[in-house]
C-alpha cells in the first residue's frame, strides 16, 4: 500500500498537469481574484447607481493591484468618458466596461511561446532581476517542453551566484535533463556558447540558458548580457529565437523598468510572470503591456512543476475580476 | 508620470501665494500629489492613507510666508514626516543576549534571504569582532543549502551542514546545540522563502521560532516590492515576534516604497540594506536617503536646502557686509548676482526661494519673472564680461569710446550698454538704501511700480 502510494505521487502530476491547468488556475488565482473582488464585491454587488466613492473606491482597487497611477488613471478617464457619456448606468455595466478595458490592454499580450521545429535547437535565453524566479522557472518550462516530446538542454549560465549551478544541475536531474555546466566563476557567454554548440551536435530541439540575476541598473552586467547575445549569434544568426524576461509578480511599479532596460539592452521577446500564487495582484503587468506590449508567455502560479501556466489574457482578467460562484 | 513632487507640488501650490497659512481646503490638491508620488513608488495604500493623515495635520496652520515658498515647505513636511515614519537612526543588531544569539531569518521567495545570511555574517565577524555559525533551514529549493555553505566559505565563518533529507526544525535543533558547544557568539539560521498564505509553512517557521528562541528575528523584503508588501509584512509580523527588517537590493533604482509600508505595518525597524551582490554590500539602513528617494526628488531637497543656507547666503552675506562697510556696489557684484540667479534657475526660481517676494503685487512679480529676463540676463553678464576689471570696479569711467568697444566687444548694440549702465545706477542706489537701514521691507515698497524689466534679483 505504502508502495503503491509511493508510486502514485510520483506519476500524478507528470500525467495530470495538462488536464488540471484550468481548474487548477482558478484555484490558484483564487487568492489574487478573491483579494481583488474583496473590495469589487462590496460596490459590485447588486445595480447601483454610479456615484464618486464608488469610482474612487474602484480607482483605489486598481492601485492596490500595483496598477500603477497612469494606467489606474487612464482607465478612471475612459470609465469617466462611458459615464459622461451616459453609456454606463449601473455598477454592473461600469464592472463590464472595466473588465473589457483591462481585456482590451492584454490581449494583444496574449502569444503563447511556439517552439518552431525549423528552429534547431531553439534558443531560450532566459533573464531577470535576482530572485526573480529564473532558475524556478527555466526548471518548470524544461520539463514541461519535455512532456510536449521535445528533446530539452539546459546551460547554467549563472556562474555568478553561489550554487546556482547546482541549482539548475537540481531540476536537470528530477527532470532527466542534460545541463551544460563549466562551474561557479567560469565566463557566462562561453557557457552558454559551449552548450549551443553541444546543443547543435546532439541535435537537441530547445536549448534554455539560464543566466545570472542581475539588476538592470548595472550597466556592467548588462553589458555581460549583450555578450551572451552577441557570442550567441556567431553559432547561429538567429539565436537567441526567444529572449524570456522573468519578472517576480510581487514587484511594484519597478517591474515597468525593469522590463524597459532589460529590453534596451538585449531585446526581449517574451515575458514570464512569477510568483502570482501570494497575494501580489501583478497589476504592473497591465502598464508594461500598454507602454511595451510584448507578448506575455508564462505566469508562475505555485512551487510545483506543473504551476507555470501559458499566459491568458482574459482568464487573467477574469480571474481578477469575477466572482467566485461558490 | 512625474518625475520629481516638488515640482508638481510647486504647480498645485502656486494657488497658495498670498495666502498665509495652509489650510484644509487649500493643500487638498498637494496632498493628492503626495498621495500619487507615494503610490508610484511602491507605498500600500493603507500607508499611504494614514501618512497622508499625519500631513495633514502637522501642515495644516503652517504658516506659508515665514518658509520659503509654499511648494517646498510643503515638500519639506512631507519628507522630514517620512523620515520620522521610517525612524530616526539606523538601529543596529542587539546581540545583549547569553551567546549563542540566534539570528532567525523569514521572508518570501526570492527576497534575498541567504545572500543576507552571509552579508550579515560576514558584518557580525568584520565589524563585532563575533564568531559566527550559520545553517541553512531550507530543505525544499534545490541547492539552496549548498548556496549557502558556499557563501559561508567565501565569507570565512562556521557552516552547519545540513541536508535535504532532515526536517528544518531539526537542523534547528542541531545546529543551536553545534553552536553552544563550539561556544560560538552568534548562529544565524536561514531559512525557505515561504508565501505568508501558506498555512502549512509559516506553520514551519513558528516552529523553528519556538525551537530556536532567537534574540533577532529578520524579515527579509525585497525593496522592488509592490502593494503586496502591506500583505506580506503583516501576516509575517502576525506569525512571528519580528524584531527587524532588512530591505535588500536597493543598489536598483526602485523607489522602495516597501520600506515604509513595512516599517509602517509591523513598526520594526529596519536595520540593514542591502546595496549589491557582493557580501560586503550591507549598509546600515538611512531613513533621509530613502525618504528623498520614495517622493523621487533625489537632490531637490537638498537643493532648497543648499540655496537656503549656502550658496546665496554666503555670497549674499559678503555683498551684505560690503555694502554695509558703505563700499559701493559695482558692476562685479551685480555680476554675481545674475550669474548666480542663473545658477539657481533663473530669477523666478530665485524668487520663489526669497522670503517676502509672494507679498509682492502680482504685475511686479511678472514683470521680474517675463520670459525675455533670462535671455536678457544672459546678455548683460556677457556686456560686463566685455569690460575691464578697472570699468568693473570704477563704473563711472566708462564714456563713449569704452562703451562702444564694450558693445564690440559683447556683441550687442551701444543702447544696451548704456541701459545696463542705467540699471546699475538704479540698482547701486537701491543698494544704498538699503546699507542706510530699513531693509527690504523699505525697498520692497519703494521698489512697487518702478522696477524696471528685467531687472531683479
Amino acid at each position: 500500500m505504502s508502495l503503491f502510494s509511493f508510486r502514485r505521487k510520483k506519476k500524478v502530476p507528470a500525467e495530470s498537469s495538462s488536464q488540471s491547468t484550468e481548474k487548477d488556475l482558478s484555484k490558484k488565482l483564487g487568492k489574487t481574484r478573491s483579494r481583488f473582488t474583496d473590495g469589487l464585491l462590496d460596490f459590485f454587488l447588486g445595480k447601483k447607481p454610479i456615484d464618486d466613492d464608488l469610482l474612487e473606491e474602484l480607482e483605489t482597487h486598481l492601485l492596490v493591484a500595483d496598477t500603477g497611477v497612469d494606467v489606474t488613471q487612464r482607465i478612471m478617464d475612459t470609465l469617466g468618458q462611458s459615464i459622461g457619456r451616459k453609456q454606463v448606468n449601473d455598477s454592473e455595466a461600469l464592472q463590464d466596461l472595466l473588465q473589457q478595458e483591462l481585456n482590451d490592454i492584454l490581449a494583444p499580450c496574449e502569444q503563447p511561446l511556439e517552439i518552431s521545429s525549423a528552429k534547431k535547437p531553439y534558443v531560450i535565453l532566459v533573464v531577470g532581476v535576482n530572485g526573480s524566479g529564473k532558475t524556478t522557472t527555466i526548471g518548470k518550462l524544461s520539463k514541461r517542453l519535455k512532456e510536449a516530446n521535445l528533446s530539452v538542454m539546459l546551460a547554467a549560465g549563472d556562474t555568478f551566484r553561489a550554487a546556482a549551478v547546482e541549482q539548475l544541475q537540481a531540476w536537470g536531474e528530477r527532470n532527466q535533463i542534460p545541463v551544460v555546466a563549466q562551474g561557479s566563476g567560469a565566463d557566462s557567454a562561453s557557457v552558454i556558447f559551449d552548450a549551443l554548440q553541444s546543443a547543435k551536435a546532439k541535435g537537441v530541439d530547445v536549448l534554455i540558458a539560464d543566466t545570472a540575476g542581475r539588476l538592470h541598473t548595472q550597466a556592467g552586467l548588462m553589458d555581460e548580457l549583450k555578450k551572451v547575445k552577441r557570442v550567441l549569434t556567431k553559432l547561429d544568426a538567429e539565436a537567441p529565437h526567444e529572449t524570456l524576461l522573468v519578472l517576480d509578480g510581487g514587484t511594484g511599479q519597478n517591474a515597468l523598468t525593469q522590463a524597459e532596460q532589460f529590453h534596451k539592452a538585449v531585446g526581449l521577446t517574451g515575458l514570464a510572470i512569477t510568483k502570482l500564487d501570494g497575494t501580489a495582484k501583478g497589476g504592473i503587468v497591465f502598464a508594461i503591456a500598454q507602454k511595451l506590449a510584448l507578448p506575455i508567455r508564462f505566469i508562475g502560479v505555485g512551487e510545483k512543476v506543473e504551476d507555470l501556466r501559458t499566459f491568458n489574457a482574459s482568464e487573467f482578467v477574469d480571474a481578477l475580476l469575477k466572482v467566485d460562484p461558490s | 508620470m512625474f518625475d520629481n513632487l516638488t515640482e508638481r507640488l510647486g504647480r498645485t501650490l502656486d494657488r497658495l501665494r498670498g495666502q498665509g497659512r495652509l489650510t484644509d481646503d487649500n493643500i487638498k490638491e498637494s496632498l493628492r500629489d503626495v498621495r500619487m508620488a507615494l503610490l508610484e513608488a511602491d507605498v500600500a495604500l493603507p500607508v499611504v492613507k494614514t501618512f497622508i493623515g499625519k500631513v495633514k495635520a502637522r501642515a495644516v496652520g503652517q504658516e506659508v510666508i515665514k518658509s520659503l515658498s509654499p511648494g517646498q515647505a510643503f515638500v519639506k513636511i512631507v519628507h522630514d514626516e517620512l523620515v520620522s515614519v521610517m525612524g530616526e537612526s539606523c538601529e543596529e543588531l542587539n546581540l545583549q543576549a547569553q551567546p549563542p544569539v540566534v539570528i532567525l531569518m523569514a521572508g518570501l521567495q526570492g527576497a534575498g534571504k541567504t545572500t543576507t545570511v552571509a552579508k550579515l555574517a560576514r558584518h557580525l565577524k568584520e565589524r563585532h569582532k563575533k564568531s559566527v555559525l550559520v545553517t541553512s533551514c531550507d530543505v525544499y529549493r534545490p541547492a539552496a543549502i549548498e548556496q549557502l555553505k558556499t557563501l559561508a566559505a567565501e565569507v570565512e565563518v562556521g557552516f552547519h551542514a545540513s541536508t535535504i533529507k532532515q526536517k528544518p526544525d531539526k537542523i534547528a535543533k542541531e545546529a543551536l546545540k553545534a553552536a553552544k558547544k563550539q561556544l560560538v557568539d552568534v548562529l544565524i539560521v536561514d531559512t525557505a522563502g515561504r508565501l505568508h498564505i501558506d498555512a502549512e509553512m509559516m506553520g514551519e517557521i513558528k516552529e523553528l521560532h519556538k525551537v530556536l528562541q532567537p534574540t533577532e528575528t529578520l524579515f527579509v523584503v525585497d525593496s522592488m516590492t509592490g502593494q503586496d508588501a502591506a500583505n506580506t509584512a503583516k501576516a509575517f509580523n502576525e506569525a512571528l515576534p519580528l524584531t527587524g527588517v532588512v530591505l535588500t537590493k536597493t543598489d536598483g533604482d526602485a523607489r522602495g516604497g516597501a520600506a515604509l509600508s513595512v516599517r509602517e505595518i509591523t513598526g520594526k525597524p529596519i536595520k540593514f540594506m542591502g546595496v549589491g551582490e557582493k557580501t560586503t554590500a550591507l549598509e546600515p539602513f538611512h531613513p533621509d536617503r530613502l525618504a528623498s528617494r520614495i517622493l523621487g526628488m533625489g537632490d531637490v531637497l537638498s537643493l532648497v536646502e543648499e540655496a537656503q543656507q549656502n550658496v546665496d547666503q554666503k555670497q549674499a552675506a559678503k555683498l551684505a557686509k560690503k555694502i554695509s562697510k558703505g563700499r559701493g556696489f559695482d558692476l562685479n557684484d551685480l555680476r554675481e548676482q545674475m550669474l548666480q540667479m542663473e545658477k539657481m534657475g533663473g530669477i523666478s526660481s530665485l524668487m520663489d526661494k526669497m522670503p517676502g517676494m509672494s507679498k509682492l503685487p502680482a504685475n511686479v512679480r511678472e514683470q521680474m519673472s517675463g520670459g525675455a529676463a533670462g535671455k536678457e540676463v544672459n546678455r548683460m553678464v556677457a556686456i560686463i564680461n566685455s569690460m575691464t576689471q578697472q570699468e568693473r570696479r570704477h563704473p563711472a569711467i566708462i564714456k563713449g569710446s569704452r562703451k562702444r568697444r564694450i558693445a564690440a566687444g559683447s556683441g550687442v548694440q551701444v543702447q544696451e550698454v548704456n541701459k545696463l549702465m542705467k540699471q546699475y545706477a538704479q540698482m547701486s542706489k537701491m543698494m544704498k538704501k538699503v546699507s542706510k537701514g530699513g531693509g527690504m521691507a523699505k525697498m520692497m515698497r519703494s521698489m512697487k511700480g518702478r522696477m524696471p524689466p528685467g531687472m531683479g534679483f
